[in-house]
């Protein structure tokens, strides 16, 4: 098998906080192991809050307490080293050169003040070991690459339109053409006309650098239009993992059955289920499965005991008692999803 | 909020710092109460010693005890310096919550007044006006007429807040819940501007402190009361720095400096602590 | 009366530009649109940003007035609407709901006093107890209760229980019209469909008219009965919304349409890949 671009084992991240020596813990991302293979798109969907951002932070190196790492390993194929054992001059030199992280809302945290040159001379300029006409040759050709006109370099940011910015954003995150790159909601704050173009921007970017990605948004339309796989989290766990296109066709987990099924589509008229119950509270997460308080296949077991993601004959992984317990690769029917617990209230 | 201060204290020099300085200069406005010495009286100790034992900073021509001086005069212009902000404060906000939200008409007008305000040359018409008072003088009637002169800047930046928070949903919230201009003013608007009217306020007492030490030391202001700008002007008198009796006029000044350098580094510090971002990370968001 | 709204050639203008070289912005142009009293229905206006959708429902709502074109709700022109009787008045009947439910609560108040204030002002309810209850009615119709939300702030609350607090309160005065902008652009895909399917039993169960603003034309398909196609300020095209969507006419329409991403591109994204 060729090797991961990324592995990752059994990561947990929390958020600690202390008040008056009361201390709470948030289990934004509790027991994930993934790997992203070479080349790869690797997507991962679930509601907000469900610890998608927290999981990207905690990749990224760009852990800021209240969260702290308690346990798991990260590794990248560009290192020989587990991420959490590089010291401080070592991260700083693998950032932008080797890794590369477009966080959340990224297109409103270009300084206001400077021009979007100074911005890349900021972040890009230090990494890239070039002289400064060199530097601003390349950043030329990279945007013209990008169908970016190289004019937006003497821009301030409020000059630009928000999918401008977010577009500056990813030639930004790219200009160093770093192995891997890790994306947060880049696309969500969109409307549908410029959302279109910055994911095939994306997808042209990735292409042609040969990176490896992980691409987070909650949008599973988005998804099925840029991720070749797709992990699906639910209240800091990953309940589901495989080929995009097989979870849209056939999605095993109830929650993602869930989510694929109430997708609306033009042209499609049947009433959309909505699911029950509010997300859960990570500081006090629900026994056993964490699905179940809202889940209509929920059993004793499940309420007492939390499935482990197990991976099926067919190579797709996932953690529900109801799937793993059934024989075939395919245990379930979709028709099922018509269970009256789904009703909208 | 006891912890947020300790946080400040621990994370924050200018903080600490600040408030160092403020505490010091407070406790010896505390200590005035305690004055074994009448503040108006004269004569009360030998003359013009220098600092020792018995007389910390000395004592002053007048035969007053320096210390005692320092004490009740800087309790003085403290208490100047805080009713002047107090009350401009209060036009500052209803003039920038009431031009930003209503709009329109009502804007206009009071950020005409308000930029009026702003251009006139603040002392000249200070002295203007003590030539008109003279003896009604009384740090009362200055307090209010620099208060009149002190508000409009602050005016401009709380306005321009509330027309930011004008377009926020939350205020179209309020509208349809069918709350009133005042209550959207006073409940909804008031709390984002508080803090940051705080940090000003830190701002304006020196502004104020500095203005009366200035229009005292020419003798502009009711010499009676003391003041740190009084006894400037009581030493000048007895020209102190010639005579060699320079405790006088350094122990106010010290004292005074140490009061602005506090309260400049408390209103710096306060930024990060003002920033709504931060103080809704603090509430738990 | 059988007229709920009429929108009579709208039009609203801002001035852009510095000092030289001002220049009209025309953000809203010459629309025209009305919905009737009798049949409550899902009034669908669909636009990319910019093209003043926002701009549309705030002279809808009476918080900004029109450059020209009139507005009638149940027959009353509402820029004649001066005292502040006659806009409580109006407010009772035509509420608004906000496109980010964590914006549309003040972040440092209790959620609550909206639900109340509404209660004393739309509702007459004068005494605690009253509010209360009226508090809590509205919530049950959106599935929640007052237990859930008393004494909470917003950042205390999920987004979904925040958008649909915003939405019971809007309920609270039994409002004929509800204006919502983008309520569901910055909610999860799961909860979008409980909004959704909320909005359809408002209509059909409480009989209110929504005008849902969107640029989401997934949803709209879903929902609404009539869409209206605005691009920079100018209606494009108007009809039943089945029609519309599965059939547009204007190219406009017809590049929106190409331009959503659809869940049939999953065999064209991954299988040339
Ligand atoms: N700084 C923080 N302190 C405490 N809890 C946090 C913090 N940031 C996020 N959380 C919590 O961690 C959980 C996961 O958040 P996040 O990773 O941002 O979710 P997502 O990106 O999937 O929306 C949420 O319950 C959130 O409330
Ligand atoms: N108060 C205003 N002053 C000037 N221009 C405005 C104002 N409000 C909106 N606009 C402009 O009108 C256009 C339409 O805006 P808006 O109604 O918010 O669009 P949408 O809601 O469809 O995104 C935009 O180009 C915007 O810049
Ligand atoms: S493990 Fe049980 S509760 Fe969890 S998703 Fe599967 S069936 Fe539902
Ligand atoms: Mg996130
Ligand atoms: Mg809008």
């Amino acid at each position: 098998m060729e090797e991961a671009a990324l592995s990752v084992q059994n990561l947990r991240a929390y958020y600690v906080t202390g008040h008056f020596g009361m201390q709470r813990e948030v289990r934004a991302v509790d027991d994930v192991s993934l790997s992203v293979r070479k080349n790869e798109i690797y997507g991962i969907a679930g509601e907000s809050s469900c610890g998608k951002s927290t999981f990207i932070k905690t990749v990224a190196a760009a852990i800021r307490p209240p969260l702290r790492v308690l346990g798991g390993s990260i590794k990248y194929s560009f290192l020989d080293r587990d991420l959490y054992d590089l010291d401080e001059r070592k991260l700083a030199d693998i950032r932008w050169n080797h890794l590369s992280f477009i966080p959340q809302g990224s297109m409103n945290v270009l300084n206001p003040v400077r021009r979007i040159r100074e911005s890349f001379q900021d972040f890009a300029f230090p990494h890239m070991g070039l002289g400064r006409s060199e530097f601003f040759d390349v950043v030329n050709r990279h945007l013209e690459r990008l169908q970016l006109s190289p004019s937006i370099l003497s821009a301030f940011p409020h000059e630009l339109s928000g999918g401008m910015r977010q577009r500056v954003a990813i030639a930004l995150a790219t200009v160093c053409r770093p192995e891997f790159i890790i994306a947060d909601e880049p696309t969500t704050a969109l409307d549908v006309v410029v959302q279109k173009d910055v994911l095939a921007l994306i997808l042209e970017t990735q292409r042609e650098i040969g990176s490896s990605m992980i691409f987070v948004t909650h949008d599973l339309t988005v998804h099925a239009n840029i991720s070749n796989r797709l992990g699906i989290m639910y209240a800091g766990r990953l309940i589901e993992e495989g080929p995009t296109r097989e979870i849209f066709h056939d999605p095993l987990h109830p929650y993602s059955r869930h989510l694929v099924a109430s997708l609306p589509r033009i042209g499609d008229l049947t009433p959309k289920i909505a699911l029950t119950g509010a997300p859960p509270n990570l500081a006090q997460p629900p026994s056993g499965c964490r699905f179940h308080p809202r889940c209509p296949l929920a059993t004793d077991l499940c309420r007492q005991a939390s499935p482990e993601l197990t991976t099926l004959s067919s190579g797709r992984r996932v953690a529900c008692y109801a799937v793993a317990s059934a024989p075939a690769t395919r245990p379930m029917t979709n028709d099922r999803m018509t269970n009256d617990k789904f009703k909208s209230f | 909020m006891l912890k947020v201060l300790r946080d400040l204290f621990r994370h924050n020099r200018e903080f600490a710092a600040g408030s160092i300085l403020v505490l010091i200069v407070l406790g010896i406005v505390v200590a005035s109460f305690f004055s074994p010495y009448p503040p108006l009286d004269s004569y009360v100790v030998p003359p013009d010693i220098p600092p020792s034992w018995d007389h910390l900073l000395g004592t002053n021509s007048r035969g007053q005890d320096v210390f005692w001086q320092v004490a009740v005069a800087m309790r003085n212009s403290l208490l100047f310096g805080i009713s002047v902000a107090l009350i401009s404060r209060v036009i500052a906000l209803v003039i920038g919550l009431v031009s930003g939200y209503v709009g329109g008409m009502v804007d206009r007008v009071l950020m005409s007044i308000n930029d009026t305000f702003v251009v006139i040359p603040l002392f000249p018409i200070l002295t203007l006006f003590y030539f008109m008072m003279h003896d009604h003088m009384s740090w009362v009637v200055l307090a209010v007429a620099m208060a009149s002169l002190g508000w409009p800047y602050d005016a401009r930046l709380i306005r321009s807040i509330a027309l930011s928070l004008r377009n926020r949903e939350f205020t179209t919230q309020s509208i349809f819940s069918g709350m009133s201009t005042r209550q959207i003013l006073m409940e909804e608007h008031l709390p984002y501007v508080l803090p940051i009217v705080f940090s000003t306020t830190l701002n304006n007492i020196n502004w104020s402190i500095g203005l009366e030490v200035t229009l005292s030391v020419i003798g502009l202001t009711n010499i009676e009361t003391p003041t740190i700008g009084t006894m400037i002007y009581w030493a000048n008198q007895h020209t102190a720095m010639v005579a060699g009796i320079w405790w006088w006029v350094l122990a106010p000044v010290a004292t005074v400096i140490m009061m602005f350098i506090g309260l400049f580094l408390l209103s710096v510090s306060m930024n990060e602590f003002i920033d709504p971002r931060t103080r809704l990370a603090r509430m738990g968001a | 009366m059988s007229t709920l709204l009429s929108v009579d050639n709208l039009t609203k203008s801002f001035a852009r530009g510095g000092i030289f070289g001002r220049t009209e912005f025309v953000a809203v142009d010459h629309v025209s649109f009305s919905l009737e009293s009798a049949t409550p229905e899902i009034f669908a206006i669909i636009g990319e940003s910019g093209s003043g959708k926002t701009t549309l429902a705030r002279m809808v709502l009476n918080t900004m007035s029109p450059s020209s074109g009139v507005i009638r709700f149940q027959g009353t022109d509402i820029s004649r609407l001066r005292t502040g009787r006659d806009r409580l008045q109006f407010m009772r009947k035509v509420q608004p709901i906000f496109q980010n439910p964590s914006e549309a609560f003040n972040p440092l108040k209790r959620v609550d006093r909206y639900l109340f204030a509404s209660a004393y002002h739309f509702a007459g309810c004068r005494s605690r107890d009253g509010r209360e209850i009226a508090a809590d009615e509205a919530l049950k119709k959106v599935g929640l209760s007052l237990a859930e939300v008393k004494g909470r702030f917003p950042h205390e609350l999920s987004g979904g229980q925040l958008q649909r607090t915003a939405i019971a309160r809007a309920l609270i005065s039994s409002p004929a019209l509800i204006v919502a902008d983008e309520p569901v652009s910055m909610v999860d895909a799961s909860l979008r469909m409980s909004i959704v399917n909320l909005f359809k039993t408002l209509r059909d169960e409480l009989k209110v008219s929504i005008v849902y603003i969107t640029h989401d034309l997934a949803t709209a398909y879903y929902i609404s009965d009539r869409v209206l196609i605005l691009q920079k300020g100018k209606v494009v095209e108007m009809g039943s919304a089945r029609q519309v969507l599965s059939e547009p006419h204007h190219p406009y329409t017809v590049r929106l349409r190409e331009s959503i991403l659809s869940l049939d591109d999953v065999e064209r994204v991954h299988t040339s890949g």
